[in-house]
């Protein structure tokens, strides 16, 4: 592994920024486990949580990895994908405001999904060509996993934005609240450092504004980013990537933590 | 005279067909409300070379919307590499009724099977 010219540290917040981000989406994704419209749209969500888990998992394990080798952990106290999914507080996690938001009504999940998939396309894409093969490869994995989400919940974002009176309204109330915390995206966080990451963040939002611009165009909705300065003028919720988080965050965190921290150890 | 009667593959009572929990979908008059999706017909292809083959039918908007649910309901165990779907109104079926006239008189012509044939030695397998 090609990791001894990066910032060991950095990268290992980097991982866990990447992790949590998946991870807290995946939760939020899982709550519609059996209250899905209809049961396909319940596979098909469920099923995105699941992949979204996945590419947590694969995060985490990597961190793990980098934490046991530049600490000395008793035996038995070793970081596990577990115990960095489970025990860690609310100031720990970093992942995006975004993804820990309630999931709203069906248009706000899928808007959601749409704005974080085609986010994290565009990201992995870039960090496909990391010098960290590790990073690459897992980001290499994951981009099948993507241009299927951002196939599936773009197509309900045009049919959602293009569909009665009622669903039109969803989807532009389901723009308003979520369109204040992307730009959260796009600002890098100190451990976001471009010799470590290789990407450039800022490079990212153009592409992705360009894409979302195109769904919410066939969508026949407003787009705040379509020019009349509301998308750049708005101002954006930040604090996710450095654990300050909504008062959302507390709540799921209890919710998905709760068994670990209750029976320490359970395993299935 | 109703001599050509379109029979469709819901239409088909459960007890001759094993679809019978379908008949409900294929009647407009049993879809409940403004959400009822019609139903579509999904046929999976496990791997190059073979046959699509029927998996089953699920709820779907639009053909679009179709594919997408049958991947994600049917092929979530690599259960195949290609997926057709069809609206199940769009499928013709035979009458159950006239199972008598359509099946029954093959059963005495056994000398269409092609046993009767002497193979020779050589031939292991047929």
């Amino acid at each position: 592994m090609k990791t001894v010219n990066l910032s060991t540290y950095q990268l290992t917040n980097y991982l866990l920024y990447l992790a949590d981000t998946n991870l807290v989406l995946s939760q939020r994704n899982a709550e519609w486990c059996g209250h899905g419209p209809i049961l396909e749209q319940d596979i098909a969500i469920t099923n995105i949580s699941l992949d979204l888990l996945g590419q947590a998992r694969n995060f985490y394990q990597y961190a793990a990895v980098l934490i046991n080798q530049s600490t000395n952990q008793r035996a038995g106290s070793e970081a596990t994908e577990d115990s960095l999914a489970y025990l860690r507080t609310e100031r720990e996690f970093k992942n995006l405001l975004i993804t820990e938001l309630p999931r709203g009504d069906w248009a706000q999940t899928i808007l959601r999904q749409f704005f974080c998939s085609v986010y994290l396309y565009l990201l992995y894409e870039q960090l496909q060509k990391s010098k960290d093969d590790q990073l690459a490869a897992i980001a290499g994995k994951s981009i099948k996993e993507l241009t299927y989400h951002i196939k599936w919940s773009g197509e309900w974002v045009i049919r959602l934005g293009d569909g009665t009176d009622e669903s039109r309204q969803r989807m532009l109330k389901a723009i308003e609240n979520l369109w204040p915390y992307t730009g959260e995206f796009f600002i890098p966080a100190e451990f976001e450092n471009e010799a470590v990451t290789g990407v450039d963040l800022s490079s990212l939002k153009q592409p992705w504004l360009q894409k979302i611009n195109t769904v919410l165009e066939e969508a026949v909705v407003w787009s705040p980013a379509f020019g009349d300065g509301w998308g750049e003028a708005v101002f954006m919720q930040t604090g996710g990537k450095q654990g300050i988080h909504t008062e959302h965050m507390g709540f799921i965190l209890a919710e998905m933590q709760y068994l670990q921290r209750t029976y320490p150890g359970a395993e299935w | 005279m109703d001599y050509i009667k379109k029979i469709y593959y819901g239409d088909i009572p459960g007890e001759n067909s094993g679809g019978g929990e379908l008949k409900g979908f294929s009647d407009p008059s049993l879809e409940s409300g403004d959400e009822a999706w019609p139903l579509w017909e999904v046929f999976i292809r496990s791997k190059q070379g073979l046959d699509h083959k029927h998996a089953g039918s699920l709820h779907a908007a639009d053909a679009a919307m179709a594919i997408e649910n049958a991947r994600d309901v049917y092929t979530r165990r690599q259960e195949g590499v290609s997926i057709w779907v069809v609206e199940s109104k769009d499928i013709h079926a035979s009458n159950p009724d006239d199972s008598g006239s359509f099946y029954e008189p093959a059963e005495d012509k056994i000398y269409r099977y092609p046993g009767f044939y002497d193979l020779p030695d050589e031939v292991k397998q047929m």
